[in-house]
């Protein structure tokens, strides 16, 4: 085939299907957006920070390392490009910058592991100092050895929450409480799918062991109301109503928030993908096939950026698409058999934990009017109500259009999703009739200078 | 004013100077900007809307919540730009660049 082959990101998906394309005799492109390779999951500490794997990735230590281990192998065998943004795709052609720089680079075949980031349930309050994404807090402590804050709250659902929670206990934070809005029930229900992955499960189920051991109260069911705090001085408690219906109240100031993770599609859809609606998971996926082909010829999809699956049907998912992008390509590859019953495996497991740790939808029809939407223009969930009410407004993008949410410049990428389910309660429309959002290039805003040159 | 973020490890890093305001702030070999930022101050910069100060929110080059300005006028994520020795940030505009702000925009334009 021919030998312009770029893969996007440097997670588990990127290395893997880089490690693939390398093994089959390809010199590949790899771009990432990171200084250092890892994506997310397994990001790395800065050069001179020396905490263990063990302490940085806990029961997943083997796994990074191996990644990492990989990814310093394949580096004189790719093209390696750190630090670079991929801002726009057009038909066979990406558009990056790097330090201001602006340059495109032509492929025949484009595999996209862009992963996922935070599905979020705006909050009254949310809009706080103090208030982050789960994935946030996160990297503050994995990347930056900090937390978020001197007592800090855990609010949402998902497996992350747990995650999270329980590495801030074992670095030494003071956690003063899980707040998830999944019930017990849900999770007993989702046992049978969870069981697809015994050791995974054992692995959740210690998590909440660290948090029991070291007295931090877990609240399940619960319904959020309001972080509390100051618009000068940001977050000061959180209010939720618990499974029994009182209402409780938690002194804070740092409240860590996520729902899940959504895929970052935004690359997928510049490069024209068709997407589908997961009734199941109340979102728009890029449309694949089971190697992760797109329906734009020549580009593929791999890892959380197209289903969130965790980071080990990642690193299949990545070896699959790379195959397939070979075996379209002309070459011969390897069976992906064994890969695919594994996948089976890890998507049946994601099944469950996305049934124990549902997306609490319903919430959005309860925020109050007053609640912001849109973290980065501020605007609220009345406004964004009356838009739908005045103008008739029911599909995203008008919506949109009309009411700014989703226009700011994270893109709609933390308010996309409930902006839609609120448009979809308030309108009385199934979710999927709103529709999603279509990505706009800049993926993200450019650097200013330059934006002065190509007003040039 | 004490921080936001609390240093849990790697705390025998060597240190330097960065300025905050004009007032002079210890930050650590190997600090993002916001990590060196939200140690000494609570906060990193005010909403354009109205609804207050922000402190950043995903830390992961998303949501570009924690942009801040240079004094000489350059506006860095700070998230994903390391902090360096000298460095000279603000985080509260003045009103004369707030006014130069609002005219010229801050929205990329591309």
């Amino acid at each position: 085939m021919a030998a312009r082959v770029i893969v996007i990101g440097t997670g588990p998906a990127g290395v893997r299907a880089a490690e693939e394309l390398v093994a089959a005799g390809l010199r590949p492109t790899v771009i990432d957006e990171g200084a250092r390779d890892g994506g997310q999951i397994y990001r790395r500490q800065p050069a001179g920070f020396t905490r263990s794997y063990e302490t940085l990735y806990g029961t997943e230590a083997d796994r990074a390392a191996s990644l990492h281990e990989t990814f310093d192998a394949l580096k004189g065998k790719i093209d390696y490009v750190p630090n670079t943004l991929v801002w726009n795709v057009t038909p066979g052609t990406l558009h990056l910058v790097s330090d201001e720089q602006y340059r495109t680079l032509d492929f025949d075949a484009l595999i996209i592991c862009s992963g996922a980031t935070d599905r979020l349930m705006p909050v009254k309050g949310w809009q706080f100092a103090g208030t982050y994404s789960l994935g946030g807090a996160q990297v503050a402590l994995k990347s930056q050895g900090c937390a978020i804050g001197a007592r800090v709250a855990f609010m949402g659902t998902g497996p992350l929450l747990y995650l999270v929670a329980a590495q801030y206990v074992k670095a030494g934070a003071n956690v003063v409480g899980v707040l998830d809005t999944s019930t017990f029930v849900q999770r007993l229900r989702a046992l049978p799918k969870l069981l697809a992955l015994p050791a995974a499960l054992g692995k959740g189920i210690a998590l909440t062991g660290i948090l029991r051991r070291a007295r931090v109260p877990v609240y399940r069911g619960v319904r959020p109301l309001e972080i509390t705090g100051t618009p000068a001085n940001g977050v000061s408690g959180l209010k939720v109503a618990l499974q029994t219906g009182v209402p409780f109240e938690l002194k804070c100031d740092a409240v860590g928030m996520g729902y899940h993770l959504r895929p970052e599609t935004q690359l997928a859809d510049l490069a024209g993908c068709e997407f589908i609606f997961d009734q199941a998971a109340r979102q728009w996926l890029v449309q694949i096939d089971a190697d992760g082909r797109s329906s734009v010829k020549g580009v593929y999809l791999a890892g959380d950026g197209a289903r969130v699956r965790g980071a080990n049907a990642a690193e299949c998912t990545g070896r699959i698409a790379a195959r397939a992008a070979m075996s379209d390509g002309g070459m011969k590859t390897l069976d992906t058999s064994a890969l695919k019953a594994e996948l089976a495996r890890l998507t049946r497991f994601a099944d469950g934990l996305r049934e124990a740790f549902p997306w609490p939808s319903r919430q959005a029809s309860l925020i109050p009017d007053d609640t912001i939407v849109c973290r980065c223009e501020a605007i609220t969930a009345g406004e964004l109500r009356r838009v739908v009410r005045d103008t008739g407004a029911r599909e995203a993008n008008r919506a949109k259009a009309f009411s700014r949410v989703g226009m700011g410049r994270c893109q709609g990428r933390y308010c996309a999703h409930a902006g839609a389910e609120v448009i979809a309660a308030h309108a009385s429309v199934p979710l999927s009739e709103v529709g999603r959002l279509r990505g706009q290039a800049p993926v993200k805003p450019l650097p200013m200078a330059l934006v002065e040159e190509s007003d040039e | 004013m004490s921080g936001r973020f609390v240093r849990l490890a790697e705390t025998q890093r060597q240190t330097f100077s960065i300025t905050v305001d004009g007032i002079p702030r210890q930050a650590a070999e190997g600090d993002t900007l916001m990590v060196a930022l939200l140690t000494s101050v609570k906060t990193l910069r005010d909403s354009e809307f109205g609804d207050g100060r922000r402190a950043g929110f995903c830390l992961m080059g998303a949501c570009q919540d924690c942009w801040v300005w240079t004094s000489t006028g350059e506006r860095v994520r700070a998230c994903s730009t390391a902090a360096e020795p000298g460095m000279s940030i603000v985080t509260q505009l003045s009103e004369a660049s707030a006014a130069y702000v609002a005219e010229v925009g801050i929205w990329p334009r591309a």
